[in-house]
């Protein structure tokens, strides 16, 4: 990292450790989603973006996480950072196995095996066998976790830095993930898979297990999206929360790990805004804003800020 | 036995929606080599201008019409403005173009017409045909119309120029712009076509599972897996898909898994097809030269 960037990101950390000193409760609530929305956009990106597996049905791993944290909360008495690893593994183990059939898949195949994922959902979920656990249509109430150590901290703001401290673990092995030579032998299998094939890279073995990661990533992200909204139930996971995560990345920025925290910002305060014209209108600007990007912006936020820096940087060499 | 015999045959009625909807999809396959994920909120947006027409007081069959004709002309439209510009874009930008003009029909559908469930007309009589109690008058409509859109297809496609126009766009677009075939018109006309097509799916099948912005979800993910067990680049495989997933999804759904989980039918189906046997049973089998 340049000096520069890490000026960036300390101000950034700072700014973000003050941010629930000075918003009210449930802003401070919502800027955890975006949190919790940022690493779930960085798992999918790490698929779709740096791999180049379209997933359509990642609000699957979305709802295994959440579900995992709340039965073991509900039915265990499990606490609730304790379950975040679980929900982790879990994930990973998920994906890797989803993953496997669909190395035979290619592009378009995987988006509409995946699709087909997102789409049943709600209905694996509601599924009476399961309802045991599940909560079937009613899903399950999750309590709030308090502030330990008796830190004079409201609920809402702990849970806050609890999901920051998660984030900053989470970026931070994303990006030595993806700076090295494991995020090279991926983003080799999306340019030309054959020729990373030729060069030894083993495109099996890497394609399952980025699955695996990046299910492992949305999966936590769900995790604590379920603590932090203290409740699961099945039509909260239908496609729609699959399609969310792709409008996050396109928006954000593929293949980006800033551009996650972009996504993040966008799709949760972009509704807040647009609902106030209609309750419909919220799709329809995200569908606008998703061709918009296709055609004229196609890496994002964070490629336009990128080529913006770039642009001011050339400038004043010139001059 | 009769319980069996009734679920089978409500199988081919739903098959047949299904059989249409696949063959919309394999159409713009065949052209253009995408998956229109959109496809089945474009016959949801058809099938709400055909209730606007009914409720306004038209006779279903002008109505039935009328819609089918403005489904073909949205269809090129959408092709002209929407698909053109990514049409040799790499297959992400595609698919999101496709999940966006998903969300956008669904959300304007729903600002327009609200998300409150509406009933849409049966253009059958409410009494069985024939005195029999297997199939209501509905079903056998539906599995009528869909035959009467396969043989005009069919008809259309083998014996007119314009169809063997189009068969040869989309075959070898190069050749076929040589012999002076306007390609880009003729992959307009077949969303037009394909829209078409998925409208009459939509308004059959609004009467058995009611009007709402949502009702397509379950539908096209019926028409992915018929489209992919037929073989997704050939139109009578997926006719014959739809049906046979129609009558496995009744079949299974009522005996053996329970109706609640009937979409993960199409799920395995779908993941099973795509691992072991990707061409489906009719589908050509790709070979890539390294």
């Amino acid at each position: 990292m340049t000096r520069r960037q890490i000026i960036v990101l300390a101000l950034v950390l700072i700014a973000a450790a003050a941010l629930p000193f000075f918003v009210t409760n449930y802003r401070t609530f919502q800027f955890t989603l975006v949190l919790v929305y940022a690493i779930a956009l960085l798992g999918l990106n790490m698929l779709t973006g740096y791999n180049g597996q379209i997933s359509l049905g990642h609000g699957a791993f979305y709802a295994i996480g959440a579900y995992c944290t709340a039965i073991l909360m509900d039915k265990y008495g499990v606490p609730y950072w304790a379950t975040l690893p679980v929900a982790g593994a879990i994930c990973l183990l998920v994906g890797f196995l989803f993953g496997l059939p669909a190395l035979r898949l290619e592009g378009l195949y995987l988006a509409l095996a995946t699709f087909a994922l997102g789409v049943s959902l709600p209905q694996l979920l509601k599924y009476k066998h399961f309802e045991h656990w599940t909560g079937g249509v009613q899903g399950i109430v999750i309590p709030k976790p308090e502030a330990p150590f008796g830190l004079p901290l409201k609920p809402d703001q702990w849970l806050y830095f609890f999901t920051l401290a998660v984030t900053l673990v989470m970026f931070a092995l994303a990006w030595n993930l993806l700076r090295g030579r494991v995020g090279r032998a991926m983003m080799a299998i999306r340019d030309n898979h054959i020729a990373a094939e030729a060069m030894g890279v083993n495109n099996a073995i890497y394609k399952s297990l980025t699955f695996g990661v990046s299910a492992m990533y949305t999966g936590i992200a769900g995790s604590l999206g379920a603590i932090a909204i203290q409740f699961v139930a099945p039509d909260s996971f239908n496609i729609f929360l699959s399609i969310v995560l792709l409008v996050g990345i396109v928006i954000g920025g593929l293949a980006s790990i800033s551009g996650a925290i972009y996504g993040a910002l966008f799709i949760q305060f972009i509704p807040n805004i647009a609902d106030e014209i209609s309750k419909a209108a919220p799709w329809a600007i995200f569908g606008l804003f998703l061709i918009g990007f296709v055609y004229l912006m196609p890496m994002g936020i964070a490629g336009a800020i990128r080529m913006a820096l770039a642009r001011l940087m050339q400038k004043r060499q010139n001059t | 036995m009769d319980a069996f015999i009734h679920q089978v045959l409500a199988g081919f009625a739903t098959g047949g929606i299904y059989a249409s909807l696949a063959l919309a999809l394999v159409m713009i396959y065949q052209a253009t080599h995408h998956v229109n994920f959109a496809q089945g909120e474009m016959a949801m947006f058809a099938t709400y201008i055909a209730w606007s027409l009914v409720t306004a007081g038209m006779p279903y069959w002008g109505a039935f019409f009328l819609t089918v004709a403005f489904a073909f002309v949205f269809g090129v439209v959408i092709e002209r403005v929407v698909i053109r510009p990514v049409e040799n874009a790499p297959v992400l930008a595609v698919v999101v173009v496709f999940i966006a003009l998903l969300v956008i029909l669904n959300s304007v559908t729903g600002w327009i017409y609200t998300y409150t469930i509406k009933t849409f007309p049966s253009p059958f009589p409410a009494q069985p045909f024939f005195g029999q109690r297997y199939m209501s008058s509905h079903e056998i409509g539906a599995i009528g119309v869909t035959l009467v859109v396969l043989l005009l297809l069919y008809a259309f496609f083998r014996f007119t120029p314009l169809g063997l126009a189009m068969r040869a766009a989309a075959q070898n677009p190069d050749s076929a712009r040589l012999v002076g075939i306007r390609v880009g018109w003729m992959l307009a006309l077949g969303w037009g076509l394909a829209a078409a097509i998925g409208a009459v799916a939509g308004m059959m099948v609004a009467p058995i599972v009611y009007l709402d912005p949502n009702m397509m979800g379950g539908v096209l993910l019926y028409a992915f897996a018929a489209a992919l067990v037929g073989g997704i680049d050939n139109p009578g495989g997926a006719v014959f898909g739809g049906f046979l997933v129609g009558v496995l999804e009744n079949v299974l759904g009522a005996f053996v898994i329970g109706n609640e989980l009937k979409l993960a039918v199409a799920l395995v189906i779908i993941i099973a097809v795509l691992t072991v046997k990707p061409s489906g049973f009719f589908g050509k089998v790709h070979v890539t030269r390294v």
